[in-house]
This record gives C-alpha cells, sequence and structure tokens, in this order.
C-alpha cells in the first residue's frame, strides 16, 4: 500500500478525479447553451472577468465549451480504447497462445487493419456508419485494436514460453484456466501502459474525425475540435489552442501516472 | 619478470573498502570493510556466493561500480603502476582512470557472448585499445592483434581478425576476451566469472590458458569465483566472501585442508567432489557442518513385474531449420536421435553433456512438451507417443518438472498456495480442507515455513523457490520426476541442500528421476545410472561406477578429464588443454544417420561404436 499512495499516484489521482468530476458535474452546473452562445461583438477575446478562458473565432465561451467538452472527449476516448481492449485483448491471446495457423491468419488480418493509416480506417468506418457519437467509438476503438493485438500477442508469445506454463501444462493445466491463470494476469502490465498512451491518442483521433465532418458534431463541443478550430487563429489568439491543449495535457498526465500506479499496484513483485 | 625486491611489496592492496548503493529506502551496503592484498605474479581467487559482494570488490577495482549505481564510501586501493609509488585508486581522477582501464589493468567478464560488441570485427575490437594506450598505427596494432591471437591459442588467427563475434563460438569468443585483457601486458588481471557460462571442456581450456598466461607474462590474477573446485585448481591464495565480508583468507592449500571458519566448513562440504563416491554402492547426500543428517535413499526397489517404470526406446527429435525467401525446411537440427534407456522404479539416472547435446529435448520429448519424430515411450505400460490429448493430460500427472531456472519456473502473479494446489485442483485430487493440509504437508516436506503459503514468487531466495516448484511437482504423487538442470543455477550450499532434499524424497516416496545435468561431479552424487549424451545421441550409459571408474567412450573420457576437482591436491589441469569443438548438429534434408550400435562392455553397460 505504501507504493500506492506516493506522490506519484496521489497527484494522478487528483488530476485524473478533477478531469472526470468536471466531465461528471460540468453539465449540471453549466447550461449547455453556455456553449453554443455566439456573442459576435466578443469574438477571439483573451482572458477576462467575462470570459474567463477567453473567447474562440465565434465569441463562445471557451471556459463552458472546455468545461462541456471533457464529458465527450472522455467518453470518446474511454470508450473506444475499451473496445479496443475488449476486441485485441482476446485476438492477442489468442494469436499469441495457440500460435501456428491461428496466429498466421489472426495476423495477416491484423496486418491488412495495420496497413491502412488509422484516421482513414476511422474515416471509412465512421462514413459507412454514418457520423454520430456512437459510431465514431465504434471507429476509433476498431481502429486502435490492431496496435493493441500486437503488444498482447508478442506479451503472450514471451509468457507462453515461460516455464511456468510449461509446468502448469505438464501437471495438466487446461487451456482456458491456463490463459485465465498465467497468461492474462502476465500480460496486464503491457496492456495497461498501451492503454493509457491510446487514450491520449483516441482523444486527438476524435478531434481528427470531427475536423473531418465525422465526430462530434458542432456546436457541440469536444476538445479535439477546439483544437482543430483553434489551428487557424494561433497567432491572433493562442489561448483558443492552450485552453483545450492544457485540459488534455492534464488528463493524460493524470492517466499516465495512475496507469504506472496500477501497473505496479497489480504486480506483486513491485509491492 | 619480476625481481625479488618488488615481490615483497604488493602490488594491490585493497585496504577497508566499503561500497554503497542507493536503494529505496537508504544505503545498501555491497561490500563492508573488506581488506586484502594481491602480490606481483599471484593469483588470488574471491570466492563467495550470490550477493557476497565479490563482483562488486572487483568492479570497484577499476571503477566500474560507480556505472551500476555503487559509490566507493571509504577505503584505499593501492595499485603500484609499474613498480612505482603506490597509488590510491579511489582518489584517482577519472581521466587517468580511463588510462589505466585495459592498460595496467585488465578485465575479463562473465559473458562471452555480450562482452563484445557484436557489430566490429575481433580485430577491430582487438586494436581499439592498443592504438588508445599504446598510441599504435593501425598496421603495427593488427601485427599485434594477430601476435595476441596466436598467445591465446585461437585456431586460425588471420581469419579471425576480419571475423564478427556471433561467427565465433563461446569458447573462442573467450578467447578473444582474453587476448583484448590482455592485449597491453597489465599488472593485474581481473577475471569475474570467466568461466561460468561455459561448458566444462572449454573451462578446462580457458583456465588452462589463463595459468600459462600468468606464468609466462608473470601478472597477477585476480579471479573471482563462485566454484570452489576452480578454486582448488587456479588460485595460490584464497579470499571467503560472504554477505559484503570477508570471512576467511589464507593460502590455497590451508583453506582447504584446515578451514577456519564455520562458513568456509560448509562451503567446503556442499561442493560435490569428482571421485569422492568410488566404491560407494548407491547416491548419497552431502554431510553439511550445522545441517540435521541426511537420509540416503534406498536401492531401487525391485518392481514385482520386473518392468522398468520409463523405457525410451529410439527416441528421436528433429527441429527444422528455415531458410530461403519460401521459409522452407533446408536442414534438421538432430537434437536427439535414437536415444534408448530405462529407468527402475526409485531409480536416478542422469543424462549428462555439454550444452546442445540433446539431454533437455529428450527430457521435453517425454512429456511431449516437443514432439518426437519417431521412438517409443513406454511410462508404467503407457505409450506416451501414441496417447490423444485428454489421455496425455492425465498420463502426465505421473511425470513432473522441475525447471532450471527458479525465477521464470513460477508464476510471479500467483501466490505460491495457488501455485502447489494448481496440479491437484486441476485432477480433482483433492478440495476444500484435505486440500489445504496437502499443501501444508508439501510445504513441511520440502522444508518451507508455512506462513510463505501466502506469498509471491518474488518474495523467495532462488533456493526457495526450486523448494515450491518441487513441492509443485509432489502435489499429484508423480512416479517420475525430470530435474532439467534443477540445481545448476542455485549457490553451492543451496544447491547442495536441494540435492539433499530431492534424495530424502526419493527414499521417502520411492521417486524415479531423470536428472538432467552438465555437471558430472553433481552428478556422481547423485546418480544409480548415468547416461553420458554427444550430439544428441547417447556415447555411453551405464551405472555410476561403470561410467565414472571405468569410461570406456573417448567423449566420456574427454568430459570427465574436464572436470576441475575441489582438491588441491590433485590439481589436474593442464595449460596447454585443447579439446575439440562440438561439431554441429544441423544436418541437410533427407540425411540418416545410421542406426546406433553399441557394444555391452559389462552387464548394462554400453558403449557407443559407431559415431
Amino acid at each position: 500500500m505504501r507504493k500506492f499512495l506516493s506522490t506519484k499516484a496521489l497527484i494522478g489521482l487528483a488530476l485524473v478525479l478533477l478531469v472526470v468530476g468536471i466531465a461528471v458535474l460540468a453539465p449540471l452546473f453549466i447550461p449547455p447553451e453556455r456553449a453554443t452562445q455566439m456573442v459576435m461583438t466578443a469574438r477571439l477575446q483573451p482572458p477576462s472577468f467575462d470570459f474567463l478562458l477567453g473567447t474562440d473565432q465565434l465569441g463562445r465561451d471557451l471556459f463552458a465549451r472546455v468545461m462541456l467538452g471533457a464529458q465527450t472527449s472522455l467518453t470518446i476516448a474511454i470508450l473506444a480504447v475499451g473496445m479496443s481492449i475488449v476486441l485485441g485483448l482476446p485476438l492477442g491471446i489468442i494469436s499469441g497462445y495457440y500460435g501456428g495457423r491461428v496466429d498466421n491468419v489472426l495476423m495477416r488480418l491484423i496486418d491488412a487493419l495495420l496497413s491502412f493509416p488509422i484516421l482513414l480506417l476511422a474515416l471509412t468506418i465512421s462514413a459507412v456508419l454514418g457520423p454520430n457519437l456512437q459510431n465514431t467509438i465504434i471507429a476509433i476503438g476498431v481502429a486502435f485494436t490492431p496496435f493493441l493485438a500486437r503488444i498482447v500477442r508478442g506479451e503472450a508469445l514471451r509468457i507462453v514460453q515461460m516455464p511456468y506454463v510449461e509446468a502448469a501444462r505438464s501437471a495438466g493445466t487446461r487451456d482456458g484456466l491456463m490463459i485465465v491463470r498465467h497468461i492474462l494476469p502476465n500480460v496486464m502490465p503491457a496492456l495497461i501502459v498501451q492503454a493509457t498512451i491510446s487514450l491520449a491518442f483516441a482523444v486527438l483521433a476524435e478531434a481528427a474525425l470531427s475536423f473531418l465532418g465525422l465526430g462530434t458534431q458542432p456546436p457541440q463541443a469536444s476538445w479535439g475540435l477546439m483544437i482543430q478550430a483553434s489551428r487557424q487563429f494561433l497567432d491572433l489568439a493562442p489561448w483558443t489552442a492552450l485552453v483545450p491543449g492544457t485540459a488534455l495535457a492534464i488528463t493524460i498526465l493524470g492517466l499516465n501516472l495512475l496507469g504506472d500506479v496500477l501497473r505496479d499496484v497489480l504486480d506483486p513483485r513491485a509491492r | 619478470m619480476v625481481n625479488q625486491k618488488e615481490a615483497a611489496q604488493p602490488l594491490l592492496s585493497i585496504e577497508n573498502l566499503r561500497v554503497q548503493f542507493e536503494g529505496e529506502t537508504g544505503p545498501i551496503v555491497g561490500v563492508k570493510d573488506v581488506s586484502f592484498t594481491v602480490n606481483p605474479g599471484e593469483t588470488v581467487c574471491v570466492v563467495g556466493e550470490s550477493g557476497s559482494g565479490k563482483s562488486v570488490t572487483s568492479l570497484s577495482l577499476l571503477r566500474l561500480v560507480e556505472f551500476g549505481g555503487g559509490k566507493i564510501v571509504s577505503g584505499r586501493l593501492y595499485f603500484r603502476l609499474d613498480g612505482g609509488e603506490a597509488t590510491d585508486l579511489a582518489q584517482m581522477p577519472t581521466e587517468r582512470m580511463i588510462d589505466l582501464r585495459g592498460d595496467r589493468i585488465g578485465m575479463i567478464f562473465q559473458e562471452p557472448m555480450t562482452a563484445l560488441n557484436p557489430v566490429f570485427t575481433i580485430g577491430r575490437q582487438l586494436t581499439d585499445g592498443l592504438r588508445r594506450h599504446r598510441k599504435l598505427s593501425a598496421a603495427e596494432a593488427d601485427t599485434r592483434a594477430l601476435e595476441l591471437l596466436k598467445e591465446v591459442r585461437l585456431p586460425e588467427p588471420e581469419r579471425r581478425l576480419k571475423q564478427y563475434p556471433h561467427e565465433l563460438s563461446g569458447g573462442m569468443r573467450q578467447r578473444v576476451v582474453i587476448a583484448m585483457a590482455m592485449a597491453c601486458r597489465p599488472q593485474l588481471l581481473i577475471a569475474d566469472e570467466p568461466t561460468t557460462a561455459l561448458d566444462v571442456t572449454i573451462q578446462a581450456e580457458i583456465l588452462g590458458l589463463i595459468k600459462r598466461l600468468k606464468r609466462e607474462l608473470g601478472m597477477a590474477v585476480l579471479f573471482i569465483t563462485h566454484d570452489m573446485a576452480v578454486v582448488a585448481q587456479l588460485a595460490d591464495r584464497v579470499v571467503v566472501m560472504r554477505h559484503g565480508e570477508k570471512v576467511e583468507e589464507g593460502p590455497v592449500e590451508r583453506i582447504f585442508a584446515d578451514p577456519q571458519a564455520e562458513y568456509t566448513k560448509a562451503l567446503l562440504a556442499s561442493v560435490p567432489k569428482l571421485g569422492e563416491m568410488r566404491g560407494k554402492p548407491g547416491p548419497e547426500p552431502l554431510r553439511i557442518p550445522g545441517q540435521p543428517e541426511p537420509v540416503a535413499p534406498s536401492p531401487p526397489t525391485e518392481s514385482a513385474t520386473d518392468r522398468p517404470l520409463l523405457s525410451v526406446n529410439g527416441l528421436t527429435t528433429r527441429f527444422p531449420v528455415k531458410g530461403g525467401i519460401l521459409r522452407r525446411v533446408v536442414a534438421n537440427l538432430h537434437a536427439v536421435e535414437s536415444v534408448s534407456f530405462e529407468l527402475a522404479h526409485g531409480e536416478t539416472l542422469a543424462l549428462v553433456g555439454e550444452s546442445g547435446c540433446g539431454k533437455s529435448t529428450t527430457a521435453r520429448s517425454i512429456l511431449r512438451l516437443v514432439s518426437p519424430l519417431s521412438g517409443d515411450v513406454v511410462m508404467d505400460g503407457q505409450d506416451i507417443l501414441g496417447l490423444d490429448p485428454g489421455e496425455l493430460r492425465r498420463a502426465r500427472r505421473n511425470m513432473q518438472m522441475v525447471f532450471q531456472d527458479p525465477f521464470a519456473s513460477l508464476n510471479p502473479f500467483m501466490r505460491l498456495r495457488k501455485q502447489v494446489a494448481e496440479p491437484m485442483l486441476n485432477f480433482g485430487l483433492a478440495k476444500g480442507s484435505e486440500l489445504q493440509d496437502r499443501i501444508a504437508f508439501l510445504f513441511d516436506r520440502v522444508g518451507l515455513p508455512r506462513d510463505f503459503m501466502r506469498r509471491f514468487p518474488h518474495e523467495l531466495s532462488g533456493g526457495q523457490r526450486q523448494r515450491v516448484a518441487i513441492a509443485r511437482a509432489l502435489s499429484v504423487n508423480p512416479k517420475l520426476i525430470i530435474a532439467d538442470e534443477a540445481v545448476s543455477a542455485l549457490d553451492v550450499s543451496v544447491q547442495a541442500q536441494v540435492l539433499n532434499l530431492l534424495m530424502e524424497l526419493q527414499a521417502e516416496f520411492g521417486l524415479s528421476y531423470l536428472f538432467i545435468s552438465h555437471d558430472m561431479a553433481v552428478v556422481e552424487r547423485v546418480s544409480h545410472r548415468v547416461g553420458v549424451m554427444y550430439l544428441g545421441r547417447i556415447v555411453e550409459i551405464g551405472s555410476r561406477a561403470d561410467i565414472f571408474e571405468n569410461p570406456r567412450h573417448s567423449y566420456t573420457r574427454t568430459l570427465l578429464a574436464g572436470v576441475p576437482i575441489a582438491d588441491v591436491t590433485q590439481r589436474t589441469l593442464k595449460e596447454n588443454a585443447e579439446f575439440k569443438p562440438l561439431p554441429s548438429p544441423v544436418f541437410p534434408v533427407g540425411q540418416e544417420r545410421p542406426a546406433p550400435v553399441y557394444e555391452e562392455v559389462s552387464p548394462g553397460h554400453l558403449v557407443l561404436q559407431n559415431d
């Protein structure tokens, strides 16, 4: 437990709680129209008493938008990464554990998916299914699956060759139990690291999709959308990029710190 | 040559060396106030088990310990440079230290596979030091490099200079590492476990080489090892270390004949000495001072049916070597070739041989952890190779395995209780309180405290983990335990305890062991019968007395000749030892090796005739 309560862990936990708190609570306190209300006389205003974090090119309050956008961005990122785990973990484990022909077929499939640029893949899925929140999640989730499956497979391949797996096999452990007891726990450290990194990329992927008109639909706010929109005004109004960018950085920092701690807590060797 | 006046003064004098490492909870002391001296032309062996601080001491001399996070906190390291005044290496500026490393003090490391840089040629690596320290021109350095390779007796030295490390065998690489260390004619050579990773015959060559170079060049050698047998063969003086402290120091004859410290006595008693089992009928546990009197296993029980427990006939396992763009099988690695033997109830059959001889693959083929190409394996009347997966799973209950690496053979994420329980649960042998009782019994039986049951593997030492692995193997009441180098990774004192445990368990449960090892002295201790493997084949098999007292096959004799004996009065080390390198076991597709023909020189003692 000592390690779990380290400074690193506390900072990570505080940051993640802050962001999750905002995502959950912001819609209750900030009326949604605050984020969409355009004040044409106050476009690209620097932070002031009226607009705590300034306004964007349409005169919308960035404070309201970043607070309300938290929910959209986090929901998409967490569900998309969750989906890539649900798909990629079994694929990777089966591929690495059984090897041979199963592995060959599955990995060629994964390679085929990998050969598409992530964004193009997500774009295609999103375009086919139609642009809405749910489909954005599916698109990003599927696009991220091959990376996760690859990493899990690599770990599984290594673990299958460990003497403790051979010992369990000669002690009559069946495949199902072998995977649950011996392979899965040992894959977890690598999985957690990959998942936390993926969360950051998912937020950005959502932004890219939104920019292409397939992710979050304007005027609804998401961090990614805000970052994309700020591009043209970087010299005039850098805060339009800094506000959502900082929010994203805080989230990712918190998740990474927490991910490290989670990995240590799960690993009995580090306790 | 060393003159008399110089010899009177020590070349190296370590005074109260103290080295600390930064730990999470504060500094950890790696070496505690160790003092000893090395005289010119003398071989001093620092011997100790893992964690004794012997390597840290040697690394401190070159101040290399700083790269591993260590710090020389106090103490003096006086080194007499070319007969001049003694300088304190601990206080020397880093720049001068760099000049000294590889010039006046040479170092040989344990792992010849990683001590050379894989992307540079041998020649380049040899000449680097010469050009740096001796300011030789490229041509001069090349000439000198060639001389050095000749000096370490590397075959075809001209060709080697242009080769890369991966093209050389382990023994040849270690010769290159020695040549590099010798390049500038150092006054002191530090050798940190230089033969631990090598096979016995190669070890004998390398030790002989070090001995010859020391004599010819008159340099001092500081030899770090865990192996008492190597100490007995090589040392002039011995420093025994434990937990970072010096336990005892003295001339090698005195240390072996009349050890003073309890620890030294226990260490010496723990080392099996080749030849000491001569004339004894069966395996015999080691007597270790301070440990309870061990129980000797009874002779193999004569089964009523007179049927061997395990009978292996013509077992052949090959691994395809793929190559080319199409990844077609271009050759086969003949790991196991027509291996046949029988193992009786309650008997220990040892398979010995050097790395790559196929002894581990034989074991794994018997359990069908790899698929053999052909042959028969009959275990307790059941044909193992003909079983379907379900039957195989049940059959494996009678055959359990203990692996070499105690760190890798337990699942790091599982509590020990669960790991020992797993085989029993798999076969539904016990549940509830019966299961708990059985686990507790097994922990008691292998000598582990019961509160270890709730622990995770990383909380245990190597020897304790190996005990857990043995408990796990025992849990299903197997008839056969295959021990694949099960004690090789352990410290000698722990090795002795685990060996004794294995013998006790054999006496108690009537177990049969297939004991796979490269260590002839250990094999002589534990086995009833011995099979010697070479290139996938058994070249000689017979009772322990047959193999050790009357070896017939030339390879068996070579193997026995290479083993260092932990006895100062029997210095068998040859300065010019040359053994045939192991040929490759890779053969073109379709090439069959002739079936082995054995001559029975006495009942049960078979010697391969055609190889």
